[in-house]
């Protein structure tokens, strides 16, 4: 049995999810669009919150909410005039979209009401108090080579960022 | 009540198709990039929610998440490079106009 707060909390976030994200892809202004999707991901970041992943949490309003976003508005403001409207597609092209999105929704639905792997257990069930996970293990999982522990990707992610770094001023440099 | 998996489940599955949809139907090069950050962020919902349902004991699904997110930047700082060099190339971001690799 979840507590009432968790579960008016759950049901605010996941109503403002459906109606953001579908608001994300449907908004006429390319900035509002963006906005939308500032929503969406701050509402995950609850979401993570709820499911006990402080850390996570934290990492997507840092990392997506703060420096994805800018770099959107970013390019945003610097290849759109202001104001401008996303240009309507074409009406066939709407239908396919349309009849895609509800086919694989239809099937993705049926294939997650059916899976075997759900059992009956509830948020408070999984989120005993030996299931937290403290910055003491995110530290540990992060810099051993053991099983269950992570520093080559680690590393591997520092080498990417690099390399993106690089690119990103080659790309977009003027010359 | 109790709030089993297929709660956590559902609205991330809406993410994912709204995704679908919008990269099928937007013709703006932002736009579709903003409805791949929707699925991206859908599948690493979906990570945690397995982890803590599924493997409540281990944190893997987290870990993932985590580099997922590492990942997400850097592919989205690159695109952006590139959509704004596109624009200056060919002085809007709509991918009908944009008919050659290299300009």
């Amino acid at each position: 049995m979840d507590s009432v707060g968790n579960i008016i909390v759950y049901f605010a976030i996941a109503i403002a999810l459906v109606i953001f994200s579908i608001k994300a892809v449907t908004a006429k202004k390319i900035l509002r669009a963006a906005t939308y999707l500032l929503f969406v991901l701050i509402g995950t970041a609850i979401f993570y919150f709820q499911l006990g992943y402080q850390f996570l949490g934290a990492v997507q309003i840092a990392v997506y909410a703060g420096g994805i976003m800018v770099l959107f508005v970013f390019a945003i403001l610097l290849t759109n005039k202001p104001n401008e409207q996303d240009t309507e597609g074409k009406n066939r092209r709407k239908i396919w979209g349309f009849l895609v999105s509800a086919a694989s929704c239809v099937l993705l639905l049926f294939a997650v009401f059916y899976m075997p792997l759900i059992h009956g257990a509830s948020l408070v069930e999984c989120l005993s108090a030996s299931n937290m996970i403290t910055m003491h293990d995110i530290g540990e999982a992060f810099t051993g080579g053991e099983k269950f522990q992570y520093l080559l990707p680690f590393e591997a992610i520092s080498v990417l960022l690099l390399a993106c770094i690089i690119g990103g001023v080659t790309i977009a440099r003027k010359d | 009540m109790d709030l089993s998996m297929l709660w956590y489940l559902v609205p991330s599955i809406i993410m994912f198709v709204c995704g679908i949809y919008g990269f099928m139907t937007r013709k703006n090069l932002i736009a579709i990039l903003i409805s791949l950050e929707l699925m991206l962020n859908s599948a690493d919902l979906n990570f945690v929610i397995f982890n803590r349902y599924l493997f409540p004991g281990s944190m893997e699904g987290m870990i993932f998440t985590l580099f997922a997110v590492a990942l997400a930047a850097a592919e989205t700082a690159i695109a952006i490079a590139i959509i704004i060099n596109i624009y200056r190339a060919v002085g809007n971001t709509d991918i009908n106009d944009v008919k050659q690799m290299r300009f």
